[in-house]
C-alpha cells in the first residue's frame, strides 16, 4: 500500500497545525459558525443530533493493521468505543468533542491518515473495488490511479468551493464493485492495444434525483486524465448551478445542458489547455505510485487445500461462511474474505474498538498486513491463503464477526437515519434490524442468494435505497414514519434505478411485505441459480409489486 | 477593509465605479466587465478605465485581448463558499498570461486566501483579516500537489528533481 513521503507527511503536518488554528479561533468567538462551518466540513466535522461527528478518510478503502488499531484506540479513548464504517469507505465517528478533534488529527497523522475533504463542496474521497489486486477480473489495480487522484484532488486551489461535493469512483474490472455509474465521476480503467486509459463517465447519483451517469468519453489515455479531470472539474465550477443545492450536484448541470452539449463543453476545455497549464505528470511519478501497489508476496500454493476441505467437510457453520464470503483470488491458493459487519441486531457497518483489533491482528498474522473497507461496510482481508481460512473464521466467530452474509439479504447497506442524522425523516437502522430478523436463519438466507436490499432515512439517499435490488426509503408524513419499497435497482455495471413500487408502509408492515417479495421470487424462479434481480428482470415488477400488497 | 499585497498592508488607491454612475475623468477606477466592454467597443463614450471587476458569471475570455492595457483585474467573491473566482483566476494567470495586479474583493476571508493565492491572486480586501492574518495564512502550506498559477511547484515535480 501506499506510504507517505516527506511532502506527503508535511502536508498533513501542515493541516492538523492549520485545523488546530481553526479550531482555536472558533471557540475563542473570532470565527463566526457560518465561517467555520465550510472549514470544518472540508475536515470532516459534522454537528449532528447530538454532538459532533469526525469523519475520517480511508483512501480508497485501504488501511494497514497500524492505522486500523489507532482507529480502535480513538474509538476508545474519544468515542463510546466503536465507529462506523461509512458507503464512502470512510469511518465516522459519532461522539468526539470539538477541542479533542486536533489531537485526534494528531494521532491520525502519525499513521499517515486524516480527514481531509470528507466532507463539504469539494472532491470527496475516490472510492474504488475493494477486491483491488486481488480479483480476478481486473485489467491492472486500480489503487494506484486512486492514490493518484487524491493527491491531485488534495487541497486543489481551484476546486475547494464547488457548487456541491464531489465524489470519484474507480473500476478495472469489468464486474464494477464501485458503482461507478452512480458517481459524479466513474472511471473504468481498461487497456486499448497496449495503452492503458479511462473509460470516463459524469453525472451519475443518488439523492433526490437519482442519475445514471453519460458516457463522456470512451478512452482517455493515462497520460491525460488528470487534465481531463481538471477540464470536467472547472466546467462543473464555473456553470454548475448555485442557486439551489438541491440543484446543484453535477448530474443536474449534464442533464439540464444535455449530455451531447455537456460533453462539448469539456471537451473545448480540454482541447483549449495550454501546454504549461498541463499536468504533465511525469512517468517517474506514475511507475514510483505503483510500486508500492505491487502484489503481495504469495507463495506458490495448490489449488486445493485439503486443510480447508477438511474444515468444510467437518464443520457446517464454517462450511456456509466459506462459501458466502469468500471471493475468488487471482493466485490459485488464495482467497478474499469479508468480514461481515453485518451480524444481527448491530446498527448495520458499526465495529468495536475490539473487533478492529481482531480484524488488525489477523490481516497481519494471515493477510500480507491488507485490510480493506468496501462501500457496502464490511471490511475485507483480501490475500488469505485457503489453509489459513479455518484459524482466521475461528478468530472471526469469536469476535461476533463470522456472519456468513456477504451481498445476502441480511447484509444490507443502511444509512444512520433519524437515530443520529439531522436531515433523517425517518428511522434507518431499526426498520433494517427487524428485517434482518425474519432472514435470521442462516440456511433460508443462503438459499434465497444474492439480494441487495439498501436503507435510507431520507431522500438524500445516504443509504444508495435508489440501486438496491430492494430500496427501502423512510419518509415522514404528517409526524409518522412511512416507508416506500423500491424494486429493480443496481449498482453494478448493469446499474439501474429502482422504482418507487406503490404508497408507503407504516414500519410495521415493512418485514412482512419483504418477506413476501422474497417467497414470491423463490416460488418463481427457474432455479436457486436464478438471482433475485435477474427473476425481477424476467417477470417485471408488477407481480412482484402485487405480492408486496397482498397482506390479508 | 484591510488591502494586503505583496507582504504589506498597503493604501486602496483605487475606486469601483457601479454601472450608470459618472466615470471621474482621472484617477484609477475599475469598472464592470459589461460597461468595460461597452466603452472599449464604441456603445457608451467616456474615459476608459484600467481596472475591471469581474462578477462570478463573467467569462474571463472576454478580456482577453485588453489584457495588456489593464493594471487591475478585481474578482469579486459575492459569498464565502462561492468558488467561481477561482477559476476565473487561473483562467487570467495560466491560460491568458494576464500579468497585472489580481485583486480579490468581497467575502474574502482569511482562510480562502492560501488557495486564491495559489490560483493566482495577489492582492487580498479583506473582510476584517489584517496584515498578520493573512501572512499568517499564506504560509500554512509548504507543499502543494498539484500545479497551479502561483506558490510552490508540484510535489510530483520536487519528487523527480524538478
Amino acid at each position: 500500500m501506499y506510504r507517505y513521503d516527506q511532502f506527503d507527511a508535511q502536508i498533513v503536518r501542515e493541516r492538523v497545525a492549520q485545523f488546530r488554528g481553526q479550531v482555536t479561533r472558533r471557540l475563542s468567538g473570532e470565527l463566526l459558525e457560518d465561517e467555520f462551518k465550510p472549514l470544518r466540513l472540508q475536515n470532516g466535522v459534522y454537528l449532528q443530533l447530538h454532538a459532533y461527528m469526525l469523519r475520517i478518510a480511508i483512501p480508497y478503502g485501504q488501511l494497514s493493521p497500524r492505522q486500523l488499531r489507532r482507529l480502535a484506540e480513538i474509538a476508545r479513548d474519544y468515542d463510546k468505543g466503536y465507529g462506523h464504517f461509512t458507503t464512502r469507505q470512510n469511518i465516522q465517528f459519532n461522539w468526539v468533542a470539538l477541542k479533542d478533534i486536533p489531537d485526534v488529527l494528531e494521532k491520525l497523522a502519525e499513521v499517515e491518515m486524516h480527514a481531509i475533504q470528507t466532507s463539504g463542496n469539494c472532491i470527496r474521497n475516490t472510492t474504488t473495488d475493494h477486491y483491488a489486486g486481488a480479483a480476478q477480473d481486473e485489467v491492472l489495480d486500480p489503487r494506484a490511479w486512486c492514490e493518484i487522484i487524491r493527491q491531485w484532488s488534495t487541497f486543489h486551489p481551484e476546486f475547494a468551493f464547488l457548487p456541491r461535493k464531489f465524489k470519484i469512483a474507480v473500476t478495472a474490472a469489468e464486474h464494477d464493485r464501485a458503482a461507478i455509474r452512480v458517481h459524479d465521476v466513474g472511471l473504468h480503467i481498461r487497456r486499448q492495444g497496449g495503452e492503458t486509459g479511462f473509460e470516463v463517465h459524469v453525472g451519475g447519483g443518488q439523492g433526490r434525483t437519482p442519475h445514471i451517469a453519460a458516457l463522456v468519453n470512451p478512452f482517455v489515455p493515462e497520460a491525460r486524465i488528470l487534465d481531463y479531470l481538471e477540464a470536467i472539474m472547472r466546467v462543473y465550477n464555473r456553470y454548475g448551478r448555485r442557486d439551489n443545492k438541491y440543484k446543484a450536484r453535477i448530474k443536474i448541470l449534464v442533464s439540464e445542458l444535455g449530455e451531447a452539449e455537456y460533453i462539448r463543453q469539456v471537451e473545448e476545455e480540454f482541447a483549449a489547455q495550454r501546454p504549461d497549464e498541463k499536468i504533465d505528470l511525469p512517468a517517474e511519478e506514475i511507475a514510483r505510485i505503483h510500486a508500492y501497489f505491487a502484489p503481495p508476496p504469495l507463495g506458490a500454493k495448490p489449488e486445493v487445500s485439503n486443510r480447508f476441505e477438511a474444515a468444510k467437510a467437518a464443520d457446517p457453520v464454517f462450511a456456509r461462511w466459506a462459501r458466502v464470503n469468500l471471493h475468488p483470488h487471482k493466485t490459485p491458493g488464495y482467497a478474499s474474505v469479508t468480514v461481515s459487519l453485518k451480524p444481527l441486531g448491530v446498527a448495520p457497518g458499526d465495529a468495536t474498538d475490539t473487533q478492529m483489533e481482531v480484524v488488525a491482528d489477523l490481516a497481519e498474522k494471515y493477510g500480507y498486513g491488507d485490510i480493506r473497507v468496501s462501500h457496502a461496510q464490511n471490511l475485507i482481508l483480501p490475500h488469505i491463503a485457503l489453509d489459513d481460512l479455518p484459524a482466521v473464521h475461528a478468530a472471526l466467530d469469536a469476535a461476533g464477526l463470522g456472519a456468513a452474509n456477504e451481498s445476502r439479504i441480511t447484509d444490507m447497506i443502511v444509512c444512520p437515519g433519524l437515530d443520529f442524522c439531522n436531515l433523517a425523516n425517518a428511522r434507518s437502522i431499526p426498520v433494517a434490524l427487524e428485517v434482518q430478523k425474519l432472514f435470521a436463519d442462516p440456511a433460508y438466507e443462503e438459499d434465497i442468494g444474492k439480494l441487495h436490499i439498501n436503507v435510507s432515512g431520507c431522500i438524500n439517499a445516504c443509504g444508495h435505497h435508489h440501486v438496491g435490488h430492494i430500496g427501502i426509503l423512510g419518509v415522514d408524513r404528517k409526524g409518522e414514519e412511512f416507508y416506500q419499497i423500491l424494486l429493480g435497482g443496481r449498482a453494478d455495471e448493469k446499474a439501474a434505478l429502482g422504482e418507487i413500487v406503490g404508497p408507503g408502509l407504516k414500519a410495521d408492515d415493512v418485514p412482512g411485505a419483504i418477506h413476501r417479495v422474497v417467497e414470491f421470487y423463490r416460488a418463481r424462479r427457474t432455479s436457486p441459480a436464478e438471482k433475485f434481480i435477474d427473476t425481477l428482470e424476467r417477470l417485471g415488477h408488477q407481480p412482484f409489486q402485487e405480492a408486496l400488497y397482498a397482506a390479508g | 477593509m484591510p488591502l494586503v499585497k505583496d507582504g504589506a498592508e498597503i493604501a486602496n488607491d483605487w475606486s469601483f465605479v457601479p454601472d450608470g454612475a459618472v466615470l471621474p475623468d482621472a484617477g484609477k477606477v475599475s469598472v464592470s466587465l459589461g460597461r468595460f466592454l461597452a466603452l472599449k467597443q464604441g456603445q457608451e463614450n467616456g474615459p476608459l478605465p484600467d481596472g475591471v471587476r469581474l462578477g462570478p458569471e463573467d467569462d474571463p475570455a472576454a478580456l482577453e485581448s485588453y489584457l495588456p492595457e489593464l493594471s487591475l483585474i478585481e474578482i469579486d467573491f459575492p459569498r464565502y463558499t462561492d468558488g467561481r473566482g477561482y477559476s476565473q483566476a487561473q483562467l487570467l494567470r495560466r491560460r491568458f498570461g494576464y500579468a497585472g495586479e489580481l485583486r480579490a474583493v468581497g467575502h474574502v476571508l482569511r482562510d480562502q486566501i492560501f488557495y486564491m493565492h495559489r490560483s493566482g491572486i495577489d492582492a487580498y480586501e479583506t473582510r476584517r483579516a489584517g496584515l498578520s492574518q493573512v501572512l499568517e495564512a499564506l504560509a500554512e502550506f509548504t507543499e502543494a500537489y498539484q500545479p497551479a498559477a502561483s506558490g510552490p511547484a508540484a510535489v510530483f515535480r520536487k519528487r523527480h528533481g524538478a
